[in-house]
């Protein structure tokens, strides 16, 4: 007798991890992102019209949230938020039943972001319905790897058709609290996979040795500067204050070694993209003049989760094939 | 109470190191005769005359029936998990004959009442049931509880299992105390200040999961503190206290075993199947190990380790560290375990697939003698629990001693199915495991509890 693997009894619309979609696979959601985009509002909204789409929100949440509320509004669909604090999560009800109840309502499709790691398994596998992982414990957040592809690969003039090579030559410098980032972990796992090197940087605590282990194609930096010099992308991280538990980190001290300022970016990185997945804290992890320059990407990654958003919707409720 | 010969099977006995054909009397409740015979037959008609019930055991191993020192019944208080009955029919489905009750029970048995409670007849047990109550008033690890009272009721050890007795001064009270009854403290080794919020094993595969890890330290340090505690207390005193240490699943904490050992201290320890059987890859999601991505049927505290750890406990094993095999039985309800990795409870089921997967992992794939492997399951957990010296006299086929037996087939490769199980809860990582050794009968008591 053998079970069925990882994801065997998951909707094949699900993304719960970025492990789920193939290079052909996001090759054909970005050909789809660019041909919603570009399609008017009129014809747009007859792609989902009338589907039902529940958000499942147990930990607050400005951009993701109201980024797929948007896209899934955007093609027609109806939408209803969830939350933590206006529902019965908060009288302990759990996960599978809660997504088993929105199904009986209706829901076809949950877009789902909670405190704990890999919470849309359980959701995917409880309610046999396409489930959106927007961002899960300390696990992934993978709809923000593809809008950050989508991003770079606008903004480094590089294909759209993804080979193994299509980044190959680029290096792509992650820092901060990469302990506790999703966002790191997605987009670590997403990059070699298209060629990209991947250098993590940032100290001890908040960059163990353990984070090499994710992908082939990662590297561990101390040194911000050194890390700056290499690269063609610097993705900045919040520090998670709320999921440090016990790590005592000394903000001046993060500042003068991990900041990316002004300074820093002219003297070590001059043509470097600067990213950050939001939200930032300004004048701790980023400076105002490198989240506001011209290097910045910061805005217009806001721009391409919406345009991605929408993609993941509709292969989500319409099918692969249709993507 | 009726006699029944077990005919034609090869008996191995690992306290005298018997083993070879020969038939079993079993009568009242005790071995009657064991008939060392190249040609079965010879008790024939004596098992006759006392009209006894004959069990063909031929091309199968009799021996004495499995003792799990580390199983949690679930009764009083969560018995939607598991009860005293159902506990007993798992165990006796899997060759086990005696399971000592963990205290972590609602409310905790750290009284003489709920001693009694769970010991009771009326619980319907199949098999024997021994207990340990709580080392510390409700496992708060603070005031000891009445240990004199509670041995006298028949406790055989002390233990707030389920987490460990952390403050220094109470774990070596608590040696004090139980050393003067000849009793062990049973330890859960874990330092809970490493662990907060911790779901797994710290590494790589807690990294690459989002998952907070417990290190191998948090079980260590602990292990290391009550060794140092055992110095102490035969320095000072002439008292000789013996520490337990339950489901050890680190390298490091068994190198201060084997060292504790060697400078002659009272240190005996028990390793689980699933910590020799599984790795932390497995909450990954692993095809080779049956796993689902966050399979909370993976999670139990210890955690599943890396390789290395798995290896360094299979050698401890090997090697003599290890005193004995248990299996931190411990159900949950298919509700309870159906939820986020991080919020599911710890434990496992695991009396239905002890000898399976020991037999497999050690005798077959690591070429352990059967003898040995056995030993570790039946007459070394009688003999480090005291068992004897307790009024119970387990774990081996002679004349005299309890009819508490195991008869199962030694060639049998089969899978394990959880649909199949007698326990009230699913929730193991062996469902669809290879096991090697079919149990056929099980006798406690000199009666037939399992047939298979």
């Amino acid at each position: 007798m053998s079970l069925p693997s990882a994801n065997a009894t998951s909707h094949p619309g699900s993304l719960t991890s970025i492990h789920d979609i193939s290079l052909d696979g996001i090759t054909r959601l970005l050909a789809l992102t660019d041909r919603l985009v570009a399609e008017p509002h009129r014809e747009r909204v007859k792609h989902l019209d009338g589907r039902k789409v529940a958000l499942l929100f147990y930990e607050s949440s400005t951009r993701t949230r109201t980024s797929f509320e948007l896209a899934a509004k955007s093609l027609g669909a109806m939408t209803t938020l969830v939350s933590d604090k206006s529902s019965s999560i908060e009288k302990g009800e759990s996960l599978h039943d809660t997504g088993v109840t929105l199904r009986a309502l209706g829901a076809e499709c949950i877009i789902l972001r909670s405190n704990y790691s890999g919470a849309p398994e359980v959701l995917a596998r409880s309610t046999g319905l396409p489930v959106l992982n927007a961002g899960d414990g300390m696990h992934e957040h993978p709809s923000q790897a593809l809008l950050d592809l989508r991003t770079m690969l606008t903004r480094l003039g590089l294909s759209q058709q993804l080979t193994p090579t299509t980044m190959a030559g680029k290096t792509v410098v992650i820092t901060g609290d990469i302990r506790h980032s999703r966002v790191a972990r997605s987009n670590a796992i997403l990059l070699p996979k298209l060629g990209a090197r991947v250098i993590f940087c940032g100290p001890t605590e908040l960059c163990p040795k353990e984070a090499l282990d994710i992908s082939h194609g990662v590297e561990i930096e101390r040194d911000f500067e050194k890390a700056l010099r290499q690269a063609d992308v610097a993705m900045m991280l919040r520090i998670q204050r709320e999921r440090l538990a016990g790590l005592d980190i000394d903000s001046a001290e993060y500042i003068a070694g991990y900041q990316l300022n002004e300074q820093r970016l002219r003297a070590h990185a001059p043509k470097a993209l600067v990213m950050h997945p939001g939200p930032m804290v300004r004048g701790l992890e980023i400076d105002s003049a490198a989240a506001d320059g011209p290097q910045s990407a910061i805005e217009e990654q806001v721009a391409h989760g919406l345009a991605v958003r929408m993609a993941l919707l509709h292969r989500a409720l319409l099918g692969e094939a249709n993507a | 109470m009726s006699a029944i010969l077990l005919r034609g099977g090869r008996v191995i006995d690992p306290t005298s190191g018997a083993n070879d054909f020969a038939d079993v009397l079993l009568e009242n409740g005790v071995i009657r005769e064991v008939n060392y015979t190249t040609r079965s037959g010879e008790l024939d008609a004596f098992a006759a005359d006392m009209g006894a019930e004959v069990l063909d055991c031929t091309g199968c191993i009799v021996a004495p029936g499995i003792i799990d020192a580390h199983v949690h019944l679930r009764e009083p208080g969560q018995t939607h998990k598991e009860t005293i009955a159902t506990g007993t029919q798992s165990a006796v489905a899997g060759g086990v004959t005696t399971v000592v009750a963990m205290p972590n029970t609602t409310p905790v048995t750290d009284s003489v009442a709920l001693l009694q409670f769970v010991q009771s007849v009326q619980r319907d047990p199949s098999a024997r049931v021994l207990a340990m109550p709580a080392a510390t008033v409700g496992s708060m690890g603070g005031e000891l509880t009445d240990y004199a009272a509670l041995a006298e009721a028949g406790a055989i050890g002390f233990t707030d299992d389920g987490k460990p007795v952390l403050a220094d001064e109470v774990m070596k009270h608590a040696l004090i105390a139980a050393a003067k009854l000849a009793l062990p403290i049973s330890q859960h080794a874990e330092d809970t200040r490493m662990t907060v919020g911790a779901s797994m094993n710290f590494g790589p595969v807690a990294f690459r999961l989002g998952l907070r890890g417990m290190p191998i330290e948090a079980e260590s340090s602990i292990v290391e503190r009550d060794i140092r505690l055992l110095e102490e207390i035969e320095r000072e005193t002439k008292l000789r206290p013996h520490l337990h240490v339950q489901h050890v699943s680190t390298g490091k904490a068994l190198a201060a075993i084997r060292d504790a050992k060697s400078r002659g201290l009272h240190v005996t320890c028990e390793v689980a199947p699933h910590h020799i059987a599984f790795t932390d890859e497995a909450i990954a999601g692993d095809a080779a190990q049956r796993s689902r991505r966050y399979d909370t049927h993976f999670k139990m505290n210890p955690p599943l380790r890396s390789r290395a750890e798995v290896d360094a406990c299979i050698a401890a094993v090997l090697d003599g560290t290890v005193d004995i095999i248990a299996t931190d039985h411990a159900p949950h309800a298919h509700h309870e375990k159906n939820v986020e990795f991080e919020r599911a409870p710890n434990g496992i089921t695991g009396l239905e697939t002890s000898l399976g997967a020991s037999l497999r992992i050690l005798h077959r794939e690591h070429g352990m003698g059967l003898v040995d492997v056995l030993a570790l399951m039946t007459s070394a957990p009688a003999e480090k629990l005291h068992l004897p010296r307790l009024g119970y006299d387990v774990g081996r086929i002679q004349t005299g001693a309890f009819a508490d037996v195991m008869v199962f087939d030694v060639a049998a490769e089969w899978t394990y199915d959880v649909r199949t199980t007698r326990s009230k809860s699913r929730n193991t990582p062996f469902d669809g495991a290879p096991m090697l050794g079919k149990v056929k009968f099980t006798l406690v008591h000199g009666e037939v509890k399992y047939r298979a």
